[in-house]
């Protein structure tokens, strides 16, 4: 079974702000884009059980010009507070590209 | 039919470009050039402490060449958030820098400086009035938090840097301002459509990073025209494609599509994005829609203690299976250690020691799926902070030597449990902040809260 890492052009975490963490899931080509899309492997309610967040604070989007699938939520820690270990939110994506895509 | 054209230098200031690409910029005459300077990416301790984020060598290399082009086409040159948080320090840091390029090469100019840091009774006022308003998430506001910040800026729009250009600025030098105003001020001041002047200002606010594979920080072009833009990278070896801008709206947002500004919010639902060329692409379809009020978001960072921090590995296997009772007794123990230390002045409410376990968590702390899995050696990363710089120094040094020789119980005798890269094993840090606000302001008019000084230099 192929991994979301082998199949995207990029999986990135990012900081949007000191308060909010964003994650883009971006491919190269729209049939692998949509077989993802359609495979629900990453759903937001996938995406809340991983990231211990309720769903509500989710917001999902695909993003069909961009071939990518992009996700927010609030910073498990704000950014740089003595908790905090990724300053810039560069490093949290880890997780999703180790999830198997059938 | 209107065509604004726009240089972005670079993605920020100081982080370099190709002379090549900027000098290919300049030739195809742009209106203004523009470059973003700053971010809240790198942490609060720089709005906190007014310090910049590159070297003063990197800034005048950048500008030199931005105020020689400047020269040249007689055009204005807007720089944002200047010295990275965009305070009045980094305002009045970037200016120095500017003077001197001027005086060393003989450069006379119109000069705007707009300070976007804010006086708390101003802020205290707007709480009082109910037009401090939280986004989501915020952390709690009061009098007291707007007292204690050690700097608030304010998050200009677009009008205050169309105003000092409108004013005849032909250098602006501006304070926090979002990363798109800059590149939209010219372009709506001549006329050109908001939709297409708004995205193009996103998709040029990174420099290169709207491009397919930016090999490091390079300068970008934009024709901002009545129903579209047309954008392409100046390094010839690189190019733009249709998902490649499309996916620049990604960046750094919380929401692709709809990104709010003071004035209104741009939304890139209906943007087409399509070929030129093998390099440039042409987006149509974007608007702005705007506000029925202008909202000013604040950005806050207060005093968070005088840290000391200690980098340790421990490869011992003992220890390893049992690091989390093993560090959670050596800093209950320790806490007895600092009693007899300052002689009962310092309490344990009184100082924060924290580890952090690399290896295993330390990158994602709470949310790491794999926090049941360790490697055969893991880095560990203590912080001490408290209230005073002295404080936490002395704890760093007993601590260091406490914890070096904790024992477990598996070991008869003195042990040394902690290696140390370092030497002597602590680091002071100096004064750590954090990042305390996450509001915005509703102000009669959006160039109230910003202050606009010319100078003829």
């Amino acid at each position: 079974m192929a991994k979301l890492g082998d199949l995207a052009r990029l999986i990135r975490s990012k900081n949007a702000g000191p308060f909010v963490l964003t994650f883009d899931i971006m491919f190269d080509d729209d049939d692998v884009y949509r077989k993802v899309i359609k495979a629900q492997v990453l759903t937001k309610s996938r995406f809340a059980a991983i990231y211990h967040v309720p769903e509500e604070d989710v917001l999902f989007f695909q993003h069909d010009a961009a071939k990518a699938i992009k996700i927010s939520i609030p910073r498990p820690y704000v950014q740089c507070d003595l908790d905090d270990g990724d300053a810039y939110g560069g490093q949290q994506h880890a997780p999703l590209v180790e999830i198997e895509v059938p | 039919m209107t065509e604004i054209r726009v240089l972005s230098a670079t993605g920020m200031l100081g982080s370099g470009f190709m002379e090549s690409s900027f000098e290919r910029g300049v030739s195809l005459k742009p209106h203004v050039i523009g470059c973003d300077a700053g971010s809240t990416d790198a942490g609060p301790a720089f709005l906190g402490a007014g310090t910049p984020y590159f070297s003063n060598e990197a800034t005048k290399r950048d500008l030199r060449l931005m105020l020689k082009a400047r020269d040249k086409l007689d055009v204005p040159l807007i720089i944002g958030s200047c010295g990275f948080a965009g305070g009045d320090a980094g305002v009045d840091w970037t200016r120095d820098i500017v003077l001197e390029i001027a005086r060393e090469n003989g450069y006379k100019f119109r000069l705007a400086l707009i300070r976007s840091e804010q006086d708390k009774g101003y802020l205290k006022q707007r709480y009082r009035e109910g037009r401090i308003l939280p986004l989501k998430p915020a952390p709690p506001i009061s009098e007291e938090i707007i007292d204690r910040s050690a700097h608030i800026v304010g998050v200009m729009g677009h009008e205050p840097i169309t105003a000092a250009v409108e004013g005849g600025a032909q250098v602006v030098l501006a304070g926090r301002a979002t990363d798109t105003s800059l590149f939209a001020a010219v372009p709506l001041m001549r006329g050109a459509g908001a939709g297409p002047a708004w995205h193009a200002a996103k998709t040029l606010e990174c420099g290169a990073a709207a491009t397919v594979q930016r090999k490091r920080p390079d300068s970008i072009f934009a024709w901002v025209r009545d129903d579209h833009f047309d954008v392409e990278p100046l390094d010839m070896d690189n190019r733009c494609t249709p998902q490649s801008v499309a996916s620049h709206t990604l960046y750094e947002n919380a929401d692709p599509f709809l990104i709010t500004e003071p004035g209104g919010t741009i939304d890139s639902y209906g943007a087409r994005y399509e070929a030129l060329n093998d390099r440039a692409v042409r987006v149509y379809g974007s608007a702005f829609r705007t506000a029925d009020r202008v909202t000013i978001k604040l950005e806050g960072a207060e005093f968070a203690g005088y840290q000391s921090v200690i980098i340790a590995g421990v490869r011992e296997p003992f220890i390893i299976r049992q690091l989390d009772s093993w560090l959670a007794a050596m800093q209950a123990k320790f806490a007895e250690r600092v009693k007899e230390l300052f002689d009962g002045r310092v309490g344990p409410g009184d100082y924060t020691i924290r580890v952090r376990v690399y290896g295993r968590d330390g990158v994602m702390g709470k949310l790491e799926p794999r926090a049941n899995e360790i490697g055969h050696e893991v880095g560990l990363l203590f912080t001490i902070t408290s209230a005073h710089e002295a404080t936490s120094g002395a704890i760093a040094k007993s601590f260091s030597h406490f914890a070096l020789h904790f024992p477990i119980p598996e070991w008869r005798g003195l042990i040394s449990g902690l290696a140390f890269p370092l030497a002597p094993a602590e680091l002071d840090k100096g004064p750590v902040y954090r990042f305390n606000l996450n509001h915005i302001v509703v102000p009669d008019d959006p160039l109230e809260m910003f202050r606009t000084e010319y100078l003829e230099v």
